[in-house]
C-alpha cells in the first residue's frame, strides 16, 4: 500500500509514453532541420537532372498526386458503398460474415503482397503494364478496409431514431438513408477515408512492383504511363544512388516534402474529427 | 409499387458493390497461386525447405526460404520484445492516468507516428539510427537485425497502443469502483483488476502489431543489411521475406523459377499474416462479447 512506490511506477509509465513522443519529435525535427534548407521553388518545380542528384522533384510530386487522386476515385465509392451496405442493408448471415471476414483479411495483407497481386492481375494478366492505372487499383485494394471500417463506424454513430422517423413518414429505405443518415455520417466517413488515403500516398512497396519508374524526367500523359513517385524516389536516392552521401541534402528534402504531404492529409483528418465531435452531439 | 421496385434495385447495387472485398481476397489468393504454380513441378515445393537462398548463380540456384523465415522471425521477435512493454505502459498511462487535455494531445501525436511513411522511417534508420547502433555495439556495420527491430517496434507501437487503450477503456466501470471501494490504490486497481480484465484485448493488440511488423517491407529492407543467412543473433545482418520480394522482383524475368519462388515467398507471408490476424480478430470478438 505504499503510495511512494505508486508514484514511482506512474512515473515509469509516463516516461514510456513521453519517450515515444520524444522519438517522434526527434524523427520529425531531424528531417525538418536537414530537409528545409534544400526546399525552394526550383526543387518542387524542376525536373531532376543527373539521375536525381540535381534539379527538382516535380515528376515525383505529380506522380504521387496522380496516384492519390486515382486511388480516391476507385476506393472511395467502393469503400463507402460497402460500409453503407454493412451498416444499413445487411442481414445477419453467411454473406455478411463473409464480407466482414474479407475486410479483416484485407486489412492484414502485407503491402508487398498487394504489390505481387497487382503485378499478377493488373500489370500482367489485364495487360495494363507498369502504369498509373495498375498502381491506383492496387493501392485502392490496400486502403479499402480502412475506408470501410471507419465509414461503418460513422454510420453506426447516427441515432436509430433519425432512420425510424423517416421510415415512419413513409419514406423508402434508400430515401431515409440518403436524406436522414448520409448527411450526418458523411463527415465522419470522410475522416476515416482521409487516413487511408494518407497511407496510400506514403506507401512504397506496392507501387515498386506496379508503377514506379526509377528515373523518368517527364510528366505522365495518360493513365497507362509509368510515373515517378515521392516514396520510391526517396528510396532510390537513399539506397541505389552511386553517390548516396553526396545527394544527402536531396534525400532529406524529398523526405520532408513527402512527410509534409502525408502529415497535412492526416492532420486534416484529425482536425476534422475533433471538430465533428464537438459539433455533432446526439 | 414503383418505389418498392426501385428500392430493390438499390439494395442489389449495394450488395454487388459490397461483395468486391470478397472478390479481391479471392483474386489475391488466385493470382499469387497462379504465378507461383509452376514451382510445384520444377523444382518442386521441397526446394523451399533448402537452407540456402541463392537465386542467382553460375552453378546451381537454390531457393530455400528457411533463412528468410528465420530472418523475419528474428526481426519480429526483437521488435515485439521492444514494443510490447512500451506500448502497454503507454496504453495504461493514457487511459488511466493522463488528464483529459493530456489525453487529447497524446493520442493524435502517437497516431502521427503511424502516419509517417515507412520509407521515411527507413531513411531515418539508415542515416541516423544505424550509425548509433554500430557505435553502441562496436560493430563493423549498423545494418543489422536489431536496427530493423527498433524501427519496426516504432511502427508497431501506434497499433498496439491504440487497440490496447481501447480494450482498457472498455472494461466496466464497476470493476474499478469495486476495487477502489475495497481500499486498493489506483495503481493496484489498474494492474491487478483492469489490466487482467482487458488482457484479451491487449493480446489482440500485440498480435495485430506483430502482423504489421512481419509484413513491413521498406524500412526493414533499408536497414537490416539483407544477408540471407540463418542466425539467432540480433547483431547480424538478415534478410526478411518481405525485403527479398521487394529487392529482387525488379530484376527477375517474368515466369522464371526465381520469379515463381518470389511468389511462393508472398504466399508464405500471406498465410502467416492471415492466421495472426484471424486469431487476433477472434480474441477481440470474444472479448467484446464478454464486456
Amino acid at each position: 500500500m505504499s503510495r511512494g512506490s505508486d508514484k514511482i511506477f506512474i512515473w515509469v509509465m509516463r516516461l514510456a509514453t513521453y519517450g515515444v513522443v520524444a522519438v517522434i519529435a526527434w524523427i520529425l525535427l531531424d528531417i525538418i532541420v536537414k530537409g528545409a534548407p534544400g526546399i525552394n521553388w526550383e526543387f518542387i518545380s524542376a525536373y531532376p537532372k543527373k539521375s536525381g542528384a540535381e534539379g527538382g522533384i516535380l515528376p515525383a510530386i505529380v506522380g504521387t498526386l496522380c496516384l492519390v487522386i486515382g486511388t480516391i476515385v476507385v476506393a472511395l465509392p467502393l469503400g463507402m458503398a460497402t460500409a453503407i451496405y454493412l451498416a444499413e442493408f445487411a442481414r445477419q448471415g453467411k454473406f455478411t460474415r463473409g464480407i466482414r471476414l474479407a475486410v479483416a483479411t484485407l486489412a492484414g495483407v502485407p503491402s508487398i503482397v498487394f504489390g505481387l497481386f497487382g503485378l499478377g492481375l493488373f500489370v500482367l494478366f489485364l495487360g495494363m503494364g507498369a502504369s498509373i492505372a495498375a498502381g491506383c487499383l492496387t493501392l485502392a485494394c490496400m486502403i479499402l478496409p480502412t475506408i470501410i471500417v471507419s465509414s461503418e463506424e460513422a454510420l453506426h454513430a447516427v441515432p436509430r431514431s433519425l432512420r425510424e422517423g423517416s421510415l415512419a413518414m413513409g419514406a423508402t429505405k434508400w430515401q431515409s438513408i440518403r436524406t436522414n443518415v448520409l448527411p450526418y455520417a458523411l463527415p465522419g466517413m470522410l475522416t476515416g477515408s482521409i487516413l487511408g488515403i494518407g497511407r496510400a500516398a506514403g506507401e512504397t512497396a506496392p507501387i515498386l512492383l506496379t508503377v514506379a519508374a526509377f528515373f523518368l524526367p517527364r510528366l505522365p500523359s495518360s493513365i497507362l504511363d509509368q510515373v515517378m513517385a515521392l516514396p520510391y524516389h526517396l528510396y532510390v536516392l537513399a539506397t541505389q544512388h552511386p553517390e548516396a552521401e553526396k545527394v544527402r541534402p536531396m534525400q532529406y528534402s524529398t523526405a520532408l516534402v513527402l512527410m509534409i504531404l502525408v502529415i497535412t492529409v492526416n492532420m486534416g483528418a484529425i482536425l476534422l474529427r475533433v471538430k465533428i465531435r464537438k459539433r455533432l452531439k446526439w | 409499387m414503383k418505389h418498392r421496385w426501385k428500392d430493390k434495385a438499390i439494395r442489389l447495387a449495394f450488395t454487388a458493390l459490397a461483395s468486391t472485398s470478397i472478390l479481391v481476397v479471392v483474386l489475391i489468393f488466385l493470382f499469387l497461386g497462379k504465378e507461383a504454380f509452376g514451382f510445384i513441378f520444377e523444382p518442386g515445393l521441397k526446394e523451399l525447405l533448402n537452407t540456402r537462398w541463392i537465386p542467382v548463380s553460375f552453378k546451381r540456384e537454390t531457393f530455400g526460404i528457411i533463412p528468410l523465415i528465420t530472418g523475419s522471425a528474428l526481426v519480429t521477435l526483437w521488435a515485439t520484445l521492444i514494443a510490447v512493454p512500451i506500448s502497454i505502459l503507454s496504453a495504461v498511462y493514457i487511459s488511466e492516468f493522463a488528464g483529459d487535455r493530456e489525453k487529447e494531445i497524446l493520442k493524435p501525436v502517437i497516431e502521427l507516428l503511424a502516419g509517417i511513411p515507412s520509407v521515411v522511417l527507413g531513411f531515418f534508420g539508415l542515416i541516423v539510427l544505424a550509425p548509433i547502433v554500430k557505435q553502441a555495439f562496436g560493430l563493423s556495420t549498423g545494418l543489422i537485425a536489431l536496427t530493423g527491430a527498433i524501427l519496426l517496434a516504432f511502427m508497431a507501437i501506434p497499433t498496439m497502443v491504440s487497440i490496447a487503450e481501447d480494450a482498457i477503456r472498455s472494461t466496466p466501470k464497476s470493476f474499478r469502483n469495486a476495487s477502489l471501494a475495497l481500499g486498493a490504490s489506483r495503481l493496484q486497481t489498474t494492474w491487478k483488476v483492469i489490466v487482467p480484465a482487458a488482457l484479451p484485448g491487449i493480446v489482440a493488440a500485440v498480435m495485430l502489431g506483430m502482423g504489421r511488423v512481419i509484413g513491413e517491407t521498406m524500412a526493414v529492407m533499408m536497414v537490416t543489411g539483407n544477408a540471407a543467412i540463418i542466425t539467432g543473433s540480433p547483431l547480424e545482418s538478415v534478410r526478411t521475406l518481405t525485403a527479398t520480394i521487394a529487392a529482387e522482383m525488379g530484376e527477375v524475368p517474368f515466369g522464371s523459377t526465381h520469379y515463381q519462388a518470389l511468389f511462393c515467398v508472398g504466399i508464405v507471408l500471406l498465410i502467416t499474416t492471415f492466421f495472426i490476424n484471424f486469431i487476433a480478430q477472434k480474441v477481440l470478438e470474444r472479448h467484446r462479447d464478454v464486456t
